[in-house]
């Protein structure tokens, strides 16, 4: 037996160090770039400057702007997704005729590329067509929004359009959620008297709370980690005064076009840091959760 | 990126490689010069090199998309692979210097220059900013100007205005246009480059030329009163631009002027051409206000990388760039004027021959927005700057970030 | 529960709202793309075309010689030629890994899987930098090749995870039995294992395609010539630049999304579960 579990561990090998490389390694790498001086296409003395690039980020009005924006976009983003993928869910629960038919056109966006989003969404949050003409036609010319072209909404159009195409994840995760609820619990409920309301207040939403949390966890590691879509809509400087501007997108210029690696190291390594107290204990909790099962 | 010793070692392979190929008789312009009259100006350069070299068989590997971004991203991997085009379209200035030159990848040309008596034809701005550590490194195909003030011509008859000569006239002019529902001034800037072409200009306006060439120098201090002071006219500029400007890109800002909702548009001279293609008379140009007697200028050029695979065929491109020949046959193709200042102004249109006319007497400067007067990164951190400035109006935030620019790009001290 | 007709009214209409939601941006991009030049404004891209044309299809696919604007078609052909090995070897590496982390856990393997999950979860941009340079001192940079090997590798966690998670219902009788019979680690895997493994696989092949399809970042990290280009690079180039039509950049869009779009709605079920599969716990 432990010769096999030695042939095992060797057919696990190759995945091993490329992971190990081109994950643990390049992420050291990184760490280790974003503590140097290296902020040019060529730097004749590479210096170790400590925490310089750091310090510098956040005294940075563009990076504060864009963790201001990753916090308002994530405002936007993870309670739309979470209160259409539910109400959809539980319209999708009802044993509704043609329910495959819905299902099927809410989760489509998930099928498409962010490009593809954007190219879509740019033209109806264009401020002279699109949503703001339909808006007109239907006299609800209050609603007319310069959208991301405007600096006061900027973000928020970008999260409108991140629910449009996620949405129907947490749908999915929502309906998968609910058929797992044994029926007897709301016969249970139904021979006590309960309302519907109580039964979903008392029942569903707690045995949903799993679900809920992983949506959020998976959701919010999306916020940080937004890129194609903010390209996609507001163009790669970001919209006017950064308006659509994520700490992503800033380390892509700040790398490939700016040439500045160390500090676009340093972006990347404070996105990891963020990243990592989101999904690090989730990861914990969801493996501890399952031995114990 | 510090690609030093192991990139050498590949370097060095690739030009073994190169010699091995040399004798195909092929030239490979690598440009993004793709659409409308560049191409055309282009593609009569390479009929008019296929005439005096028959034998060489052209490549032409222009490169699409993003105003050069694309380009210039594609040249970086291809320089830093050791496999360069034979030559290529590059910004006169630090564009090229601090790229290419300082970093030892390009050949110097003061052979070429002193073979054709270049240093007599292009003007003595030209050459300042054309060399480095003594030596020639690119040759100027064209010259455009970016410091030109775009009017229509009806609604400056209307009110029987003139060109503003300083920022007073022009803010004296841009009050009246205003209270009448007119769009003073139009500007473009979902691309946020036209944003800091304009304040170019008003740091051109505000320091002089020589306040303004000594910002890339370190001699005007970006700290100072100047600087402030160009801050401060630049956002009140921005009192008077067309609402919508983050959601335009330079053209569409022009279709203001074309349209009669705005009066004035301070840009680059391919605005000229839109007007052309658009079929569009009705405009008039003088200077930017406060840039009278001053060029400010930008200009593609080729060079010659070290390891151009085709030598000799690349030095025959470069005598045909620099030759009066040559620059006359593209320039009134692209909209610009030739770099040298012996070429038939006959060739050219009303507005080119008047640039040409001050293109021998006017101070020349180097234009910050394309890549002549700083480096890539500094460019890009004072675009930056720009993206909030139109926003916040945040005079001392962005003073503060333009001097940490200069800092960072090693021209500055504080 | 019965219920009344009211109660089915309104879920109707609910359910009817959420759909024109879903369905208005895939309205417009298909209406527009449709429509012939001199339909196209502004003002009227919510009207249905007058007379059906293909003609931005042509010129997105073929692009327009004179002006020098390039079509998809050859990147759409990048990104076949990028999603299939890249597919291939990602989804045979995830079963392997799956298998044993399934059927021969071993002290530490559920640390391993642990760490090998997080690669999925990592911003990307913090392994750009190193990626590119090892991507060139390789000869890989720029090249599809390149693009092969990063999503195949960052591809590895998800893969796993799929197949772990599959493999984990396969009974240990199976397995034991198999032993018995004489065969090792390999044997189990090809005579028990794999008969097996073809609901697994469809999931991660259709999850894997989607997601490498539909890439965006290592495209335009990686490659930077646009003849090299996957198509969501290029559609983006297509879309930045003001030159093209709008109706044109929206047939481009949509012939970005076929592949997917077309998957999705044939195997829509097994791309369901790949996606429930990817908040860890299926």
């Amino acid at each position: 037996m432990r010769r096999y579990r030695r042939v095992a561990f060797l057919l696990l090998a190759p995945s091993l160090v490329l992971v190990a490389l081109f994950v643990y390694g390049f992420i050291l790498w990184t760490g280790w770039l974003s503590l140097t001086n290296q902020n040019d296409l060529f730097v004749p003395h590479v210096r170790f400057v400590g925490l310089a690039n750091y310090l510098r980020l956040f005294h940075h009005p563009r990076f504060l702007i864009d963790l201001k924006n990753t916090l308002t976009f994530s405002l936007i983003f993870i309670p739309g997704s979470l209160v259409l993928g539910l109400v959809g869910a539980l319209l999708l629960n009802t044993g509704v005729r043609g329910e495959g038919f819905f299902r099927t056109v809410f989760l489509m966006p998930m099928a498409l590329s962010f490009i593809v989003t954007g190219v879509a969404w740019r033209w109806l949050m264009n401020p002279s067509s699109g949503l703001n003409l339909l808006f007109s036609a239907l006299g609800l010319g209050f609603l007319k929004s310069g959208w991301y072209t405007d600096p006061a909404v900027g973000i928020k159009a970008v999260a409108l359009a991140a629910v449009w195409q996620l949405s129907g994840y947490t749908m999915a995760l929502y309906l998968a959620g609910l058929r797992a609820i044994p029926p007897v619990f709301y016969e249970a409920a139904e021979v006590d008297g309960a309302s519907p309301w109580q039964a979903f207040r008392y029942i569903t939403l707690p045995l949903l709370t799993p679900v809920t949390l992983s949506a959020v966890i998976v959701l919010g590691h999306i916020s940080l980690k937004i890129f194609d879509l903010v390209i996609a809509i507001a163009g790669i400087s970001g919209g006017p005064a950064f308006s659509s501007d994520v700490p992503a997108l800033f380390m892509f210029v700040t790398t490939f076009q700016a040439n500045r690696f160390a500090q676009g190291a340093a972006i990347s390594i404070v996105l990891l840091v963020l990243v990592s107290f989101l999904v690090i204990p989730y990861l914990y909790w969801s493996l501890r959760r399952e031995v114990a099962e | 990126m510090k690609l030093g010793k192991w990139s050498a070692g590949i370097l060095l392979g690739f030009a073994l490689a190169g010699l091995a190929l040399a004798q195909g008789g092929k030239l490979e312009i690598f440009s993004w010069w793709t659409t409308g009259g560049e191409a055309a100006g282009l593609f009569k350069l390479f009929e008019l090199y296929k005439q005096k070299h028959p034998g060489v068989e052209i490549i032409n590997a222009a490169v699409a998309g993003g105003a050069g971004s694309n380009a210039k991203a594609v040249l970086k991997t291809r320089m830093l692979g050791g496999d360069p085009p034979d030559s290529f379209q590059v910004h006169m200035g630090h564009e090229l210097i601090d790229t290419w030159v300082t970093t030892g990848f390009m050949e110097p040309l003061d052979q070429l220059y002193k073979e054709y008596g270049w240093e007599k034809v292009f003007p003595k701005g030209v050459l300042a900013l054309l060399k480095w550590n003594g030596h020639y490194w690119s040759v100027p195909a064209n010259i455009h100007r970016a410091n030109v003030l775009w009017y229509n011509k009806a609604i400056f008859e209307k009110y029987g205005l003139k060109p503003p000569k300083t920022f007073d006239e022009f803010f004296a002019i841009a009050e009246k246009l205003k209270k009448d529902g007119i769009i003073p001034l139009a500007l473009g800037d979902n691309g946020i480059w036209a944003s800091t072409h304009l304040f170019e200009t008003v740091l051109i306006g505000t320091l002089g030329p020589e306040g303004y060439k000594g910002l890339w120098t370190g001699q005007t201090d970006w700290r100072g009163p100047g600087v402030k002071k160009a801050l401060e006219t630049f956002a009140r500029m921005l009192d008077y631009v067309n609402p919508d400007h983050a959601a335009r890109s330079w053209d569409q800002a022009n279709d203001l002027i074309i349209q009669g909702k705005a009066a004035m548009y301070i840009h680059g001279d391919w605005v000229n051409a839109d007007y052309l293609a658009k079929k569009f008379s009705g405009y008039g140009w003088a200077p930017a206000p406060g840039n009278y007697g001053v060029y400010d200028a930008l200009s593609d050029t080729f060079g010659l990388p070290k390891k151009a695979p085709h030598r000799q065929e690349a030095i025959w491109w470069l005598e045909l760039v620099g030759s009066k020949e040559g620059q006359e046959a593209f320039n009134p193709l692209k909209g610009s004027i030739c770099a040298r200042t012996d070429c038939d102004p006959k060739l050219f249109n009303p507005y080119l021959q008047w640039a040409m006319q001050q293109w021998k007497t006017d101070t020349i400067v180097p234009s910050l927005a394309h890549g002549a007067a700083a480096k890539e990164s500094w460019l890009a951190a004072i675009n930056d700057t720009m993206s909030l400035f139109v926003t916040n109006k945040n005079v001392a935030q962005a003073q503060n970030m333009l001097a940490q620019a200069c800092v960072d790009a090693g021209v500055c001290t504080r | 529960m019965r219920r009344r007709p009211l109660f089915w009214f309104f879920v109707y209409l609910a359910l009817s709202l959420l759909a024109v939601f879903y369905l208005v941006p895939i309205y417009v991009l298909v209406v527009n793309a449709l429509k012939d030049y001199r339909e196209v404004s502004v003002e009227a891209m919510w009207r249905l075309p007058e007379h059906l044309s293909l003609a931005s299809f042509a010129k997105a696919w073929f692009g327009d010689p004179g002006t020098g604007m390039t079509g998809l078609g050859q990147n759409f052909m990048n990104s076949v030629k990028l999603v299939v090995p890249a597919v291939f070897l990602s989804v045979l590496l995830g079963s392997i890994n799956g298998y044993v982390l399934a059927q021969w856990r071993f002290r530490g393997s559920e640390t391993l899987f642990f760490l090998l999950l997080f690669g999925m979860f990592i911003p990307y941009q913090s392994i750009l930098i190193p990626l590119v340079k090892v991507l060139m001192a390789l000869h890989l940079y720029g090249t599809i090749p390149g693009l092969v090997l990063t999503h195949v590798v960052y591809g590895i966690p998800i893969t796993t995870l799929i197949f772990r998670n599959y493999y984990a219902q396969i009974p240990r009788e199976l397995v034991d039995a198999a032993q018995i019979d004489g065969a090792a680690v390999m044997g189990v895997y090809r005579y028990v294992i794999l008969p097996l493994s073809a609901p697994g696989t469809v999931v991660a092949v259709i999850w894997q395609f989607t997601q490498i399809w539909n890439d965006f970042l290592f495209g335009v990290v990686i490659t930077n010539k646009p003849d090299v280009q996957p198509i969501t690079v290029a559609l983006n180039n297509l879309a930045g630049s003001f030159i093209v039509e709008w109706n044109v950049q929206m047939a481009g869009a949509l012939l970005a999304a076929l592949p997917t779009l077309l998957v999705y709605v044939l195997m829509g079920r097994y791309f369901i579960r790949g996606l429930l599969a990817g908040s860890v716990k299926g």
